[in-house]
């Protein structure tokens, strides 16, 4: 008895620690404190899954403790516990198959329903049309072309809270992800194709954006900072950059596709939209053409500051 | 090519490398030549075509590759341990996650199963060998040379860099220039040879040599999850292998299936990578159900509860294993429908599983636990899959996915149910079946040391990994941010405790291998299933009387009705396969054509694949019949080693 005493402790606390760690932390983790309606929905998703899953986990758990204490073979053990025979039992088993399917039964259904949400604005902002961002991916920066309103930034990013953006995903070389985890998950930007992604931030902030599909030496510095500010904020930065900006010349953005890091920020009156559509076919080889030589070059990268805007 | 462009230069770590290999390699000739032991190496391994032996060769040379795998993941982690380290630049962390992974699935998780494989199967079904002798030293050396391919390019030329997956247009000609992903490309191809040809090989040896009785049915549950894991391997390598072939051909001969320009078709290649991908994580993780249901059978001395629904579990995950690829993309954009179909297939597979778990702890109920060393991996294996499993249902909900992809939150989930399935298996299969390769068993204690040190360090190192993922910090990534930094210096902790686990364990061997006591019989853990039936050391025919089986569990019906397995007045004489250097010599010009190809060396490498092509010639002449052992022989064989 002293012996299960002791087993049962130890058991009991490497239990509590994960659990300990999940409802300390969870809400300081990006995913679990989102600051729009997508990662809302991706969150509530997650957290409900969550419960399936500590139910499964207690129960194996329990069974399996139960299981290991008990049946451990040591003296003075009751013979009639130990049948080596049993090979099976229709019922039990038949109940231990209907368990699991159920379960995911359950998660399915709003998996389905969140999966078709997620292809369209969120409701919360549905009255007004979203705002299109064509997002480009270029080894490893951003650029940022809002054709509405005829500007394009690189490495950053504004919108207006309480508004659906509908971002217009593609690469002009090799295959990204962008990925902003305070406002909803992510979605692949691939040269030659283009890929629609819904976010909406309802909260004023700052939020760490970036690519999270690695692709080549300068992955973990392809960063950008979305600024989520109010409509008349956002609009007021819309005319500044109209006015103040420069106009993004063909060659200067050929230049800027090089494959490399940027320094710094940059802002642009006009788009590359009018002369090339990474999203389509014809598109897909415009930087790699220009570049083929550059492709192979090394960084020779290091960790420390690489760029000025983190 | 300048001598500079063909070494690695440059790295401090990599001259440290070349000089460990020089090292070793000096060590390893100087010793085979003070000791006489060439011609023992030639005759007693490089040219055996016994299972055994091969089996052993298999689980030395997977060893070999977890040192190497483990010592890249722990340059990783100390990389990752503080925010500022400057350990590792961007370009050798890149290089290290992809040689990680490669070797870690290709080169160990693989050949240390079909390593078990080797050794147990045949003996487990009563076979002699397995049905083509030679092709199974060919399957060897394909996998020991295209390893060796692989290894060798983070001296030579220079590491692949695109990540295990090697996505185009990343790996392509224009952004991967240079000989690195040619290493990839061919390492894996050479070795995939090998994998191919025993899926063929392990397939028709349970399907066509089982001991007379033993109906499918009737065969351990570990031969089972072979003979699956071989159709999966049958039907998913072909797919590599094409797919590689594209590749290769693109980079090397300038074609343009996966490329930006010409209209190529870059997102075809992950396609057919995970069309490969997915049902090769289940040729590592179903092997290693089986051992689980051997070792936990055995040590709970009791029948396996639920038999046929474990079988048929297994079929059912090999099913489904072919349906699910798209889940490891669900954020290509295929729309809602396309993912919600791969998600509800991708969680169906949760079903079989966890119906598997279930009847494992059932197979405790009643039992009597005896916690030997094997069975103490078998049993950390129950809760930390499942910890992996049901995280593995979450991230097969495509709409959390879009948060959870290319996180850390994956890659505790993949490591999780790698290496407490795979890893955990191989450790329980190894110890297991220790005694039966090398006629004794590896020390409890020291082996209790092991598993300590590595089952806390697997959780220290992983757990904090999935609330890294829900923070948002991606993988690939060579260094970290502040915010992450308490959760990450733990992860590497928990690495350097697997590391010290992994140490204690070799460690172990050796100690073993001096001070353990010799095995007198042949079946050191009361085991259940025939190859407990065989004398320690196994004579190379194994089975001296093939025995008729009648039951599930062989050995242990015969042991309750007092039979001996092994009755002299049936002795007769048994045909057995020579040994042949010819799959050495073969694989051995296939791999100096395909290092040639690798450096684009175009006629070099034509010149090495005739060389190959003449060898399968002279091989299609040869009319070695192979020889008899007489029945003098065998009985006095049996004798010696039943101490009768």
């Amino acid at each position: 008895m002293k012996h299960i005493r002791k087993y049962s402790k130890k058991w009991i606390l490497l239990l509590s620690i994960p659990l300990i760690l999940m409802l300390s932390g969870c809400s300081e983790l990006t995913v679990m404190d989102p600051k729009g309606p997508v990662g809302e929905q991706q969150k509530d998703l997650i957290i409900y899954s969550l419960y399936f899953m500590m139910g499964i986990i207690v129960v194996v758990f329990v069974l399996f403790t139960f299981m290991v204490i008990k049946y451990r073979d040591k003296p003075g053990r009751d013979p009639k516990d130990y049948k080596p025979d049993m090979h099976g039992n229709k019922t039990i088993e038949t109940i231990w198959t209907i368990i699991p399917v159920i379960i995911v039964t359950c998660l399915s259904i709003p998996t389905v329903n969140t999966l078709f949400d997620l292809e369209k604005p969120a409701e919360s902002s549905a009255e007004e049309e979203p705002l299109v961002i064509y997002a480009t991916a270029a080894d490893w920066k951003w650029f940022f072309s809002y054709p509405e309103q005829g500007i394009e930034t690189v490495d950053y990013l504004h919108i207006p809270k309480d508004r659906s953006v509908e971002f217009r995903l593609s690469s002009a070389d090799s295959m990204s992800a962008l990925w902003i985890p305070a406002l909803g998950g992510q979605k692949y930007n691939m040269a030659g194709m283009q890929t629609t992604l819904y976010l909406q931030a309802d909260e004023n902030g700052v939020y760490q954006g970036r690519n999270s599909n690695f692709n080549g030496e300068g992955f973990a510095e392809q960063t950008f900072k979305v600024h989520a500010e109010s409509k008349s904020e956002f609009n007021e930065w819309v005319k500044q950059t109209q006015h103040s900006a420069p106009k993004l010349t063909q060659s200067k953005y050929n230049n800027l596709l090089e494959p490399g890091i940027l320094d710094d920020t940059k802002e642009f009156s006009s788009t590359h939209l009018q002369w090339v559509d990474h999203g389509s076919m014809e598109g897909s080889d415009y930087a790699v053409k220009r570049h083929w030589d550059a492709y192979g070059k090394k960084l020779h990268l290091k960790n420390g500051k690489n760029h000025n805007h983190e | 090519m300048q001598l500079d462009e063909f070494f690695v230069t440059g790295e401090p770590l990599i001259y440290a490398g070349m000089v460990a290999i020089a090292l070793v390699t000096s060590a390893v000739i100087f010793l085979l030549t003070y000791f006489k032991k060439w011609g023992w190496l030639w005759r007693e391994w490089l040219t055996t075509v016994d299972h055994k032996k091969i089996g052993i060769m298999y689980i030395l040379s997977a060893l070999a590759m977890l040192f190497r795998g483990g010592a890249d993941a722990l340059m990783m982690r100390t990389q990752l341990a503080f925010p500022d380290m400057n350990f590792l630049d961007a370009q050798h962390y890149n290089e290290i996650f992809t040689t990680h992974g490669t070797v870690m699935i290709i080169f160990m998780a693989m050949p240390f199963l079909i390593g078990l494989m080797n050794i147990a199967v045949p003996l487990q079904i009563g076979a002699r060998d397995f049905a083509f002798p030679y092709v199974n030293a060919l399957s060897f050396w394909a996998f020991f040379f295209g390893a060796m391919l692989f290894n060798i390019s983070f001296v030579i030329g220079g590491s692949p860099d695109a990540g295990w997956t090697s996505y185009t247009p990343l790996a392509g000609a224009a952004m991967s220039p240079g000989p690195g992903q040619n290493f990839y490309l061919l390492g894996l191809q050479l070795s995939g040879i090998g994998t191919l040809a025993t899926g063929v090989n392990l397939m028709v040896t349970i399907l066509k040599m089982r001991a007379p009785g033993m109906t499918l049915f009737k065969m351990p549950i570990f031969s089972w999850s072979s003979l699956i894991t071989m159709f999966i391997i049958v039907f998913a390598f072909p797919i590599l292998t094409v797919a590689l072939a594209l590749l290769t051909i693109d980079r090397i001969f300038g074609s343009q299936f996966f490329t930006l320009t010409g209209e190529g078709l870059p997102m075809m290649w992950a396609n057919l990578f995970w069309m490969w991908g997915h049902p090769e994580v289940y040729i590592v993780v179903l092997p290693a159900f089986g051992i689980f249901s051997e070792v936990i059978a055995t040590f709970a001395r009791k029948q396996l509860f639920g038999y046929s629904v474990m079988v048929w579990s297994i079929i059912l995950i090999a099913g489904l294993s072919f349906l699910v690829w798209v889940h490891h993309f669900f954020t290509m954009g295929a729309g809602a429908f396309v993912n919600s179909v791969f998600s509800v297939s991708t969680m169906a597979i949760a079903v079989p599983t966890g119906v598997k778990i279930f009847n494992w702890l059932a197979t405790l109920y009643k039992s009597k636990i005896q916690i030997t060393v094997p069975m103490m991996w078998a049993l950390a294996f129950i809760p930390s899959f499942v910890m992996g499993g049901v995280t593995g249902v979450m991230l097969g909900m495509a709409a959390a996915d879009y948060q959870f992809h290319n996180s850390y939150f994956l890659i505790a989930h993949f490591h999780y149910v790698l290496i407490a399935g795979t890893v955990f298996a191989c450790f329980a299969g190894l110890i297991y079946w220790y005694p039966k390769m090398f006629g004794h068993r590896l020390n409890e204690r020291i082996g209790k040391i092991a598993f300590w040190f590595f089952v806390i360090g697997f959780h220290v190192c992983f757990l904090p990994q999935y609330f890294l993922g829900l923070d948002g910090m991606p993988r690939r990534v060579f260094h970290i941010v502040p915010e992450w930094f308490n959760l990450n210096v733990v992860s590497t902790v928990g690495a350097f405790g697997m590391g010290i686990g992994f140490a204690v364990f070799v460690y172990n061997i050796y100690y073993s291998y001096r001070y353990s006591e010799r095995e007198k019989t042949g079946d050191p853990w009361n085991g259940r299933t025939l190859e407990w039936a065989t004398p320690i050391p196994v004579p190379e025919y194994n089975f001296a009387v093939v025995p008729h089986v009648d039951s599930l569990d062989a050995f242990w019906t015969m042991k309750e009705r007092g039979e001996s397995p092994y009755d002299e007045s049936k002795v007769k004489p048994i045909h057995m396969p020579s040994n042949t250097g010819k799959p050495f010599i073969m694989m051995g010009i296939l791999t100096l054509a395909s290092f040639f190809l690798v450096f684009e060396w175009i006629w070099l490498a034509a010149a090495g694949l005739i060389g190959g092509i003449i060898m399968m010639i002279i091989r299609s002449f040869d009319y070695d019949e192979g020889y008899h052992i007489s029945s003098e022989e065998i009985i006095e064989t049996e004798r010696s080693a039943r101490g009768l």
